[in-house]
């Protein structure tokens, strides 16, 4: 399979802080990745390094054969190829929900607002929020938020989707509606590298889990060796803790 | 008595003090927008992340120097005198004897600008980093960003702000009597010198600033609430109609 992204010796410090020591890992084309740990071990600063919200402090991050933390690459045409997804949803406040989906094609991939909108009912419609069209995003809910978002991202077209703790902001009654609608995108092949806090999800539904901790990848495997046969007495230690909380 | 003065007064004089209103509020309205549109962009510029390194940081940081000067120096002077300097200065530098309205429009707008392109800097700042970060996410660039959807949330934020200064104009143009525009304070004070009523002149000039900067306090009310945007929304297709009743609207 064809590898979408790699990266290779990445870090990232603030200040003195070391957030990020040396990640190495890479997601190929249709993969679906999760990505778990607890708090503070760096998953989401991962996660924004490699659309550059954040700059990454040392090593590379290799798309399509070129590393693009060079000076010369051009960041935002590579950021049109990634579809981020965040926790605070961060939909426009100023454009209702179709020209949420409307604005980013228009403006950054230069297309018509004839197939800017075909393609925005047609995402709208993948994520059930095809009837809001109208609809401010003060006017939603979270969980309606967060899918107009997943519709924003992918309308796109990216390659790849990153999703920074997606579910994490929702009431609990909301987090079925966005993870049913991430489970559909998963089995249509898209390539998705998920921060999440959702065992079951990242169980049933990712081709490969890592386990962060600290700033570094302490393991990483199939959901059946990460869950099942942890060899790592931190993973363990994590999976305790978290399964024990879930019930 | 002086109200049958105050009477005689506006009944003899009122086209005058009808022009020098007209030319206050011409001068506070085109020294506001010109003031916000440089506010604007002096605000977009001071917010452009400036690289670590490079020929663009020179000229940012360069540029930036600059800016604040212009803020540091407006600001930090009345108008009144900066009328004075730049009226009379602008003869002796340059031999340009400017247009009084025209040097009257050009005051208060670079006055405004300064005000305004701190409102404005505070009113990018206060925008959710959330919202840069998906506009940029998007593979926005800076000027994309603020112009699709930065700005427009900015512009609502500070309106309040704006309509503020659109007031202190109306007020502070009394001052460029000094280079002899005949705004309203100016007109009246011509006025008061014919007929040596000074009090009943000026309390109908009074009274001619109050209407105004009120009228214009009530436009921009109405004007923040048609911003609001509307309370409520329709539902595109009918599928919610089957189990919903539906609002009566007026579509």
């Amino acid at each position: 399979m064809e590898t979408m992204i790699t990266i290779q010796h990445l870090s990232k410090s603030f200040g003195t802080h070391e957030v990020l020591k040396d990640i190495n890992f890479s997601v190929k084309k249709g993969e679906v990745v999760s990505i778990i740990g607890s708090s503070g071990s760096g998953k989401s600063t991962l996660l924004r390094c490699i659309n550059l919200l954040e700059k990454p402090t040392g090593g590379e991050i290799i798309y399509k054969g070129e590393n693009i933390l060079d000076d010369k690459h051009n960041v935002n045409q590579y950021r049109t190829k990634l579809g981020m997804v965040f926790q605070q949803f961060n939909l426009f406040n100023n454009h209702d929900v179709l020209n949420n989906c409307m604005v980013g094609q228009v403006k950054v991939l230069k297309r018509s607002k004839e197939e800017a909108q075909k393609l925005a009912m047609k995402y709208l419609k993948v994520v059930g929020m095809d009837q809001y069209i109208h609809a401010k995003p003060k006017h939603l809910s979270g969980g309606q938020k967060q899918r107009v978002a997943i519709a924003r991202a992918l309308c796109m077209e990216p390659d790849v989707m990153l999703f920074d703790e997606p579910t994490s902001a929702l009431d609990p009654e909301m987090v079925g509606e966005v993870l049913k609608v991430m489970k559909e995108l998963a089995e249509s092949g898209l390539t998705m590298l998920v921060v999440t806090h959702e065992m079951e999800f990242a169980r049933e539904v990712s081709d490969r889990v890592v386990f962060m901790d600290k700033g570094v990848i302490a393991e990483e495997g199939t959901p059946e060796q990460i869950f099942n046969h942890p060899t790592q007495e931190r993973t363990r230690e994590f999976l305790k803790r978290t399964l024990k909380q879930n019930i | 008595m002086s109200f049958d003065w105050i009477i005689k007064i506006f009944t003899e004089n009122w086209p005058m003090f009808i022009r020098g209103a007209g030319i206050t509020l011409l001068i506070a309205l085109i020294g506001t927008i010109i003031g916000a549109m440089i506010g604007l962009i002096i605000g977009v510029i001071r917010t452009i992340p400036i690289p670590e390194k490079g020929m663009k940081r020179a000229l940012l940081k360069f540029i930036n120097a600059i800016l604040s000067i212009y803020i540091e120096i407006f600001r930090g002077t009345p108008m009144i005198v900066q009328a004075m300097v730049i009226y009379y200065g602008m003869a002796i530098a340059f031999g340009i004897d400017m247009d009084r309205l025209l040097a009257a429009f050009f005051i208060v707008s670079i006055n405004t600008g300064a005000y305004m392109s701190e409102i404005v800097r505070g009113g990018i700042l206060s925008i959710d980093k959330g919202q840069f970060e998906a506009a940029h996410a998007i593979g926005m660039n800076h000027l994309q960003t603020m112009t699709n959807v930065v700005l427009p949330q900015v512009l609502r934020n500070i309106l309040p702000a704006t309509g503020n200064e659109f007031v202190i104009n109306i007020k502070d143009t009394s001052v460029l009597n000094v280079i002899s525009v005949s705004e309203l304070f100016f007109a009246t004070k011509s006025i008061a010198g014919n007929n040596f009523k000074y009090f009943e002149s000026f309390f109908i000039a009074s009274v001619i600033y109050l209407i105004m900067t009120f009228t214009v306090t009530r436009i921009l009310r109405y004007l923040e609430r048609k911003l609001e945007g509307p309370e409520n929304y329709n539902l595109a297709g009918n599928q919610m109609q089957v189990d919903t009743p539906k609002i009566p609207s007026n579509h």
